[in-house]
């Protein structure tokens, strides 16, 4: 009787969780206009989704997000792999302090970000557009870089890096071909969720994003809304959306209980 | 052979050309703390050379430095006759076998061990060829393509061992190379080493915390504490003429006491007098003392015995027992014999003369610079004391203030002491204990007491105003 309410409760949690999704990921698969009425089993808003021309403004918000994502991700994954190498290395009273100061912006409300770094932009007098976008989500992702880095250094043995150089590596042959090995794996999960971060955001993007016609996917759904009703096309977008960060999500824990039973195995 | 800066200048001159490690004024500060002071000491060519000394002592902080993982404070060092002191370790002579052997984990077992000649740029069948040969000298043949994790930790640090002497290095260098592994492992593996030591005919520099390690590989032990070198000298040098309490407590068993060198060859200390072979100092002059537990014959009373005492406990250690002995003045010896003698029996007791070992005394009582500030008062260790030897001495005087170590009182809590510190090191000298407290200011106070501490007891200091001495400076 335990079992049943206890699996019943979990259950409705889990449709209440789950229920828009499905229900948007359902009807992507047919062509009427409002959500809620089923005209039959069509393809038709997916082809549209691919069609240059017919929804431009949509599948280039698509690119722009995809571009953005992926090159703040990736400077990200850099800036933060070298932050938490010299992290690493800091006496620990220092370590202490940056290792706060790392996640002071993880913390923050993304309003106040957003809005701080919009007054920077501005005074400083950069034009808003792509360049503001990414130096804004490269900022708010490196942080979290450097949390997925820093345990694999942790984890390492400590002489690694010296037994490299004893061995006649140079500091740099020793970083590329002993140090970056070891580390590659939190960097990989730093650009995954790097790159996840960064289409999901919204707040941010908005503020950073200026009014010469740049679009994000987060920025276009919100206008298109606003104009009342929303493009039948997002929700196909949403469902490939989804299934995506899904399946990232699904290789991130992947990766993570691997690692698990490796370090169990030792 | 292996000299300290005490060695004579001509002497250092001809040994020069076969030095293969010269240190040279080498010292080191953390912060506040000293890690190194001064450290003078040469290598020759082909030695296997023991540093040896409790955790702390700056062993490691040394071999590190001459690895180049650490650049010195101060001082020179050579490697091979060339001045390396700011050279990186990717370009030194030497390589270094780690305690947590350090294998890199992404490669195999002779990728790890190639690291080293792939970076000479070898022809690949070089490299293979040598692989499988120091493979085979480290008897690990046929684990080539092997994945470093799924080895235990003796093989592991037989690869460890592989990857650096493949390289032929001029000095190698071993960071307690056997700490992570268990003693029968250990002690396999300790003839292994010494073996390819033999064999390859080049200089070990091998860093241990045990002494026994020591004594077993070396020849040559560099005894170390606090940043200081304590004695250099062999296996036996070593374990037979101490050159300090210090030493002749961390190596080996001993029985050190308070003596009193009445003339040449003869030496008072637990009340009796006994003949010994040491000379040299001044009559009356105040000495340590050491004999060792295995020197000391037990047997029943009889006219024979030098000195009689008790039998308080008696354990069997497998190949001896190990007896604790209370004499009638109230000394303790510990006495390792092959014969048993029961808790609460009467024995005679006898040493050897050559088995006495005399030491000269660092210190006979506390020194510290100090300086009066009234009649009443004088100021040390950042702190100022009572004092009623000061009425001699103007204000603003600078001397010296000795404290005899039985006058200094240890309180349990810290705050009832005008100045804390905690307890370093504990030498039990038969009838009391002879305990060194480092104080918050970073200096040594030494204390006589009948109270048992702990090390690392944190404790508070008094000083009886009688107790202080003042002398000019």
């Amino acid at each position: 009787m335990k079992k049943i309410l206890a699996n019943s409760y979990i259950g409705s949690l889990l449709i209440m969780l789950y229920a828009p999704i499905l229900i948007i990921i359902i009807f992507s698969f047919t062509e009427a206009k409002v959500l809620g009425n089923w005209t039959g089993f069509s393809l038709k808003l997916y082809t549209n989704l691919f069609q240059s021309g017919v929804h431009h403004s949509l599948s280039s918000a698509l690119w722009n997000t995809l571009i953005i994502g992926l090159i703040s991700a990736f400077v990200s994954m850099l800036l933060g792999t070298v932050a938490a190498i010299g992290i690493y290395n800091l006496k620990p009273r220092a370590r202490k302090i940056v290792q706060f100061a790392n996640n002071i912006p993880i913390l923050n409300p993304d309003i106040i970000t957003a809005i701080s770094l919009f007054l920077l932009f501005v005074s400083l007098g950069i034009s808003q557009g792509y360049t503001t976008v990414i130096l804004a989500h490269i900022s708010f992702c490196t942080p979290y870089v450097v949390l997925s880095v820093y345990p694999r250094l942790r984890m390492m043995n400590e002489n690694l890096y010296e037994a490299a150089l004893d061995l006649g590596a140079t500091p740099f042959y020793a970083l590329r071909k002993v140090l970056l090995p070891e580390l590659r794996p939190g960097m990989i999960s730093g650009f995954i969720l790097a790159f996840t971060l960064s289409i999901d955001d919204f707040v941010v993007t908005l503020f950073t994003i200026g009014n010469e016609g740049l679009e994000t996917l987060s920025t276009y759904i919100y206008a298109d809304a606003r104009k009342g009703g929303l493009t039948p096309e997002l929700r196909p977008l949403s469902a490939i959306i989804f299934i995506t960060v899904l399946a990232l999500l699904l290789v991130i824990n992947h990766r993570a209980a691997k690692r698990e039973q490796e370090n169990q195995k030792h | 052979m292996i000299k300290n800066s005490f060695g004579s200048c001509r002497y250092i001159s001809m040994q020069q050309t076969e030095n293969i490690i010269t240190i040279e004024h080498i010292s080191q500060i953390f912060g506040e703390k000293v890690v190194l002071d001064d450290i003078n000491l040469s290598v020759r060519k082909g030695e296997f050379v023991t540093i040896l000394g409790p955790s702390g002592c700056g062993k490691t902080t040394l071999l590190r430095i001459i690895a180049g993982f650490q650049k010195a404070g101060e001082g020179k060092l050579t490697i091979g006759g060339v001045d390396m002191t700011e050279t990186p370790p990717h370009r030194r002579p030497v390589n270094t076998v780690f305690q947590r052997y350090a294998l890199f984990p992404h490669l195999n077992v002779s990728n790890n061990i190639a690291f080293g000649l792939n970076l000479k740029k070898l022809d690949k069948e070089h490299i293979r060829k040598k692989v499988k040969k120091v493979l085979k000298m480290v008897s690990m043949t046929d684990y080539e393509e092997r994945d470093v994790d799924s080895l235990s930790g003796g093989q592991q640090q037989r690869v460890a061992i592989a990857r650096a002497i493949v390289n032929e290095p001029e000095v190698l260098l071993l960071d307690e190379p056997l700490a992570a592994l268990d003693l029968k492992m250990r002690k396999d593996m300790q003839l292994e080493i010494k073996a390819m030591h033999k064999k390859l005919g080049i200089t070990f520099v091998y860093v241990t915390h045990d002494q026994e390690e020591a004594l077993t590989l070396s020849d040559t032990i560099v005894v170390m504490s606090e940043g200081k070198i304590q004695q250099i000298g062999t296996p036996t040098e070593i374990y037979n003429e101490p050159a300090n309490s210090f030493v002749a407590d961390f190596i080996g068993e001993s029985n050190i006491l308070n003596g009193k060198m009445i003339e040449d060859r003869l030496v008072e200390f637990a009340g009796h007098r006994f003949e010994c072979v040491d000379k040299g100092f001044s009559p009356n002059e105040p000495v340590d003392v050491v004999v060792r537990p295995e020197d000391i014959y037990i047997f029943e009373l009889s006219d024979a015995a030098q000195f009689t005492a008790k039998v308080t406990s008696s354990i069997f250690k497998g190949v001896h027992y190990e007896m604790m002995v209370t004499t009638p003045e109230g000394f303790e010896f510990m006495i390792q014999d092959y014969h048993c003698f029961e808790v609460g029996e009467s024995v005679g007791l006898r040493v050897k003369p050559s088995d006495i070992h005399v030491m000269k005394k660092e210190r006979i009582h506390n020194t510290f610079e100090a300086t009066i500030t009234d009649k009443n008062h004088v100021r040390f260790l950042g702190q100022v004391f009572e004092c009623k030897d000061c009425q001699h001495f103007e204000p603003a005087a600078e001397v010296y203030a000795h404290i005899e170590f039985n006058k200094v009182i240890l309180q349990d809590n810290e705050e009832d002491g005008m100045i804390s510190g905690d307890v370093s090191f504990i030498l039990y000298k038969g009838d009391h204990y002879h305990l060194t407290v480092l104080t918050d200011e970073g200096e040594n106070i030494f204390v006589d007491t009948n109270d048992i501490w702990d090390d690392g007891d944190r404790v508070g200091i008094t000083i009886n105003p009688n107790a202080i001495k003042i002398t000019t400076r």
